[in-house]
């Protein structure tokens, strides 16, 4: 047992149903108790999804527990086999459910027999794995069904396009500004001549899975969710891939070599050449080379950082930050732990020091002891940040809805260097300008606020006063002096407070 | 749909969206400010409250999760020593006045005996523990309260209440009357300032904002009710306390909260002192916001056991209520309120709306769209999609979070029902009603 306050990344269903929901016309049926449906609620929030999530619950309750699911199971799967003809069911286990040792692969098997739809169980372990894991796994298991189903039909298309082609993976609902980065890699690509033969999961089918083999390549962004289907499909279809994400000009620009040097080798008839492109785009058409240049960036060489996040982010930010903007960083740090080799390898020349640790609290006190000029987490950092008065920018799940913009923000590619530039150099002066304020004594709000109100207030109704939030206080201490007035009241106790109130 | 003259109850399969009961910790742990929550579930149940709990999260909250392990569902681990473990540390880090154990699904489906656990780690580490078992498997939402409050009111010093007469000597208008529901301190202070109107003092308050002044229950004393989803708190109270339970409507909506007072006048044997003129008043200024919702449609799809209260004053408003969803209905427990519901249709010559327990959300989906009501009362699962569609909502959770108890807060009720048809009459101008 352990005393947990707050995790970066959640339980293994929410990785399953993330890839379920992903896809278009696949439902996710959760086999578990009332109330952890919650999923439904986040993507309705955060994404501000239009359409009903297509996660329904089969729901344990008290009679499930003493006999059993039995037909239950089965007949929530085919009533949503019939209600919404989806072309595939998840059925998803919840930590509860998977103690009760309930035979649910049997009550799949016997569903598929009378349903329309593909029938799967999402096979995570929910005491071992996290959400993320649980994502790259269900991705897998969902694509190697397809192939799988596919080759027994004979409908793989195993004939390559005839144009340099490739297909992206990883594209999750509730990804951390992952729309946003899949539009930046289409222009990219787009540029390139480069063309997109199946963007995986969003938006797409399941029955469009037989069409990713005439891809040349696969292209996986980030290092979390896709890597386990880009391996199954390097062994299975021979397919080769490339996991190098283009965060930041100088990673993207390698990202790029890597994609024609790859391009070359499959294919020694058509050679590709990025040069010029990677030339323009960095010169001229994004901003952050130059800036780098430009004295703004002059002003942040030997500030302090440190950064904490997902592996992907986390590394990518490190080495934006070091290799771009010669800014310290103090230590790098990621929660996906099983990714450490990984993560140590990509910035261990970039920071002084590399933490991996899920202990929201141990990063806490890192940020504490290190006091750097600015911090670049998720929002707990953000929270521990306005804790401690350092700025901090948001680079990482998890993240709340503010971290789902409407406006286009991508982290990836040239725009997306764009982005991340301003978010850092936000940061650091946002930072400054509270230290100079502070130096020259702040703001005086004493000298706009005239207070000329000749109405004392009880001790009690003070003390009341102060359970008000601080933001709204003073308004409503003016509302209640304006009432009191009006009724030649002139000691406000805590009575007249709430009379006042009723009558505002 | 078909609506009848009586209430008829309908169960259907129960498959519907409301917050797991351990969200009661989100705001037992602000009300009482001297206790420790303690979660002792998995991973999920973490989630859940890190994301339904949002900013408060940040705030160092005095709870935790006691994240149940491999080692703890394979019992490879002792229960009785990680427990003791925890909860030393946590007398440690935050030192309680009691610690609240909230058991989970899990802890039922492991069987893990916290009820049998918890003496002998309070008497060794000096901390009242108080277990309740807030789980997803037999309570929804707001129930998750009722088992904290059941569970504590075990805890309330019992006395007689002649016998401490005759001791102390004392001297009182009425009988002792005790409150239980946890309501903000300020909403707290209002009903007190309400009663002593009627000049009635309030003994005591299940919870207070201390848990080492829990009131004293015993035999002679007469307890009350402020919302409907408490009634194993108000058996608890009448079987094992002793106490009397006063049968009222809830105080939502000035006509709940005078009858209310009315019926805890009745029960102390005091006259009751202007209340219908209190409520003529309260009437007077909703005036605007009536006028406004008159006529107006409204479908619960049921959530969080307000469902009956708010629908029974949204009708005394002139409203139309088309469906109470509900995801459990004690009949006994709510009888005044049901039968105020039935009262105020007559009055306003409604028919009675389907109360519908253990909703499914599917068919109540097809129903809206059937029915296209002017307001869904939902919760944020279906608010979204049905906004998208072109139907109102309005997030059900905030009327529990809201202050919307007794005569003062009727209007911050109206207020919250009128926002998204308010809003709505904005955008009709651009002309888009429907975003899919």
């Amino acid at each position: 047992m352990k005393l947990a306050y707050w995790m970066y990344a959640g339980p293994a269903h929410i990785g399953t149903l993330r890839i379920a929901s992903s896809f278009v016309k696949v439902h996710a049926i959760m086999h578990a108790p009332l109330g952890d449906d919650y999923f439904n609620v986040m993507k309705s929030m955060l994404e501000r999804e239009r359409n009903f999530t297509p996660v329904t619950t089969s729901i344990v309750d008290r009679n499930v527990l003493s006999r059993g699911s039995q037909e239950k199971v089965i007949n929530n799967i085919k009533q949503r086999d019939a209600e919404e003809k989806p072309d595939l069911i998840i059925l998803t286990p919840t930590c509860t459910s998977s103690i009760l040792q309930e035979d649910l692969q049997n009550f799949v098997i016997r569903a598929a027999q009378e349903t329309s739809s593909d029938v799967l169980l999402a096979d995570v372990n929910h005491y071992r794995i996290n959400e993320l894991q649980a994502a790259d796994r269900t991705l897998k298991q969902i694509i190697e069904f397809y192939i799988n189903k596919a080759k027994e039909k004979r409908t793989l298309n195993n004939i390559k396009t005839p144009y340099p082609s490739l297909n992206i993976i990883g594209a999750v609902s509730l990804g951390f500004h992952v729309q946003h980065d899949i539009t930046e890699l289409k222009k990219i690509f787009h540029d390139l001549n480069l063309h997109i033969n199946l963007i995986v999961a969003e938006g797409i089918s399941v029955r469009d899975l037989e069409k990713l083999p005439q891809a040349w390549f696969n292209f996986i962004p980030y290092r979390e969710i896709g890597v386990l289907t880009a391996e199954y499909l390097r062994k299975e279809l021979n397919m080769p891939y490339i996991n190098t994400a283009p965060f930041g000009i100088i990673q993207t620009a390698e990202c790029l070599r890597e994609i024609a040097t790859l391009i070359n080798n499959l294919n020694s008839s058509t050679l590709v050449n990025y040069e010029d492109y990677i030339d323009v785009q960095t010169r001229f058409i994004s901003q952050s080379a130059w800036f780098s240049r430009s004295i703004d960036c002059q002003n942040l060489i030997g500030k302090t950082a440190v950064v904490f996040g997902d592996a992907t982010h986390s590394a990518a930010i490190t080495k934006i930050l070091a290799q771009e903007l010669g800014i310290i960083v103090l230590w790098a740090g990621t929660y996906c732990q099983t990714d450490e080799a990984w993560f140590n390898e990509q910035v261990k020349d970039w920071c002084h020091q590399v933490i991996v640790n899920d202990n929201h609290g141990t990063i806490a006190k890192l940020i504490f002891e290190y006091k750097p000029d600015a911090i670049f987490g998720t929002q707990m950092e953000r929270h521990i940040g306005k804790k401690l008065n350092i700025p901090c920018g948001v680079i990482s799940s998890p993240v709340h809805i503010q971290n789902f913009p409407l406006g286009y923000r991508p982290f990836l590619g040239y725009e997306g260097s764009n982005q991340i530039i301003d978010l850092i150099y936000n940061s650091f002066t946002l930072g400054m300008e509270d230290h100079l304020l502070e130096m020259f004594e702040g703001h005086d709000p004493e000298n706009i606020i005239i207070n000329q109100s000749n109405i004392t207030w009880s001790p009690e109704a003070q003390k009341e006063l102060k359970q008000i939030p601080g933001f709204v206080r003073e308004k409503i201490k003016m509302k209640i002096e304006r009432f009191a007035e009006q009724k030649s009241i002139y000691e406000i106790t805590p009575e007249i407070m709430y009379i006042a109130k009723e009558n505002s | 749909m078909n609506k009848t003259n009586n209430l008829t109850f309908e169960c259907e399969t129960g498959n519907y969206h409301t917050f797991c009961p351990i969200s009661c910790v989100a705001w037992l742990y602000q009300k009482i400010e001297d206790s420790f929550f303690l979660v002792i579930g998995t991973k999920t149940c973490g989630y859940f409250l890190q994301n339904a709990m949002g900013v408060m999260i940040f705030a160092e909250p005095r709870y935790a999760m006691g994240e149940l392990e491999e080692g703890d569902i394979s019992a490879q681990l002792n229960d009785y020593d990680e427990l003791k473990r925890l909860c030393i540390q946590i007398r440690r880090d935050r030192n309680p006045s009691a610690i609240f154990w909230i058991g989970t699904c899990t802890t039922e489906i492991i069987k893990m005996d916290l009820e049998g656990i918890a003496p002998k780690i309070e008497s060794s580490i000096g901390i009242p523990i108080i277990v309740a078992r807030a789980n997803g498997l037999d309570y929804a939402f707001t129930q998750g309260e009722d088992t904290v409050l059941a569970a504590l009111a075990q805890r309330c010093p019992s006395n007689d209440i002649d016998e401490l007469k005759q001791k102390q000597g004392i001297a009182k208008l009425h009988s002792p009357l005790v409150l239980f529901g946890s309501l903000p301190e300020v909403v707290v202070k209002q009903i007190s300032l309400e009663l002593k109107r009627q000049n009635i003092t309030i003994a005591g308050w299940l919870p207070s904002s201390q848990y080492i002044s829990l009131p004293n229950i015993g035999n002679g004393s007469y307890v009350a009710g402020v919302n409907p989803f408490l009634s194993r708190t108000a058996t608890v109270l009448m079987r094992r306390k002793k106490a009397k339970l006063i049968s009222s409507p809830f105080p939502i909506g000035p006509d709940g909260t005078r009858l209310w007072i009315q019926k805890i006048c009745d029960a102390l044997q005091l006259d009751s002192i202007g209340l219908e003129q209190r409520e003529m008043e309260v009437w007077e200024k909703l005036e605007s916001y009536i006028r406004f919702l008159k006529g107006k449609s409204v479908f619960f799809m049921g959530d969080n056991l307000l469902e009956i209260s708010l629908a029974r004053f949204l009708i005394k408003c002139g409203m139309i209520v088309y469906e109470i969803g509900i995801p459990y209905m004690d009949k006994r427990y709510q009888a005044a309120e049901l039968n105020l519901l039935i009262e105020t249709c007559k009055e306003k010559k409604v028919l009675i709306p389907h109360i519908i327990e253990k909703p499914d959300n599917h068919s109540q989906i097809d129903r809206i769209n059937d029915l296209k009501p002017d307001l869904v009362i939902t919760g944020m699962a279906h608010a979204n999609p049905l906004e998208a569609r072109g139907i109102n909502t309005k997030w059900s959770v905030e009327f529990t979070f809201a202050q919307i108890h007794g005569f003062a807060n009727s209007k911050y009720i109206l207020e919250l029902v009128s926002k998204p048809l308010i809003r709505n009459t904005y955008y009709q101008q651009l002309g888009w009603k429907k975003y899919i």
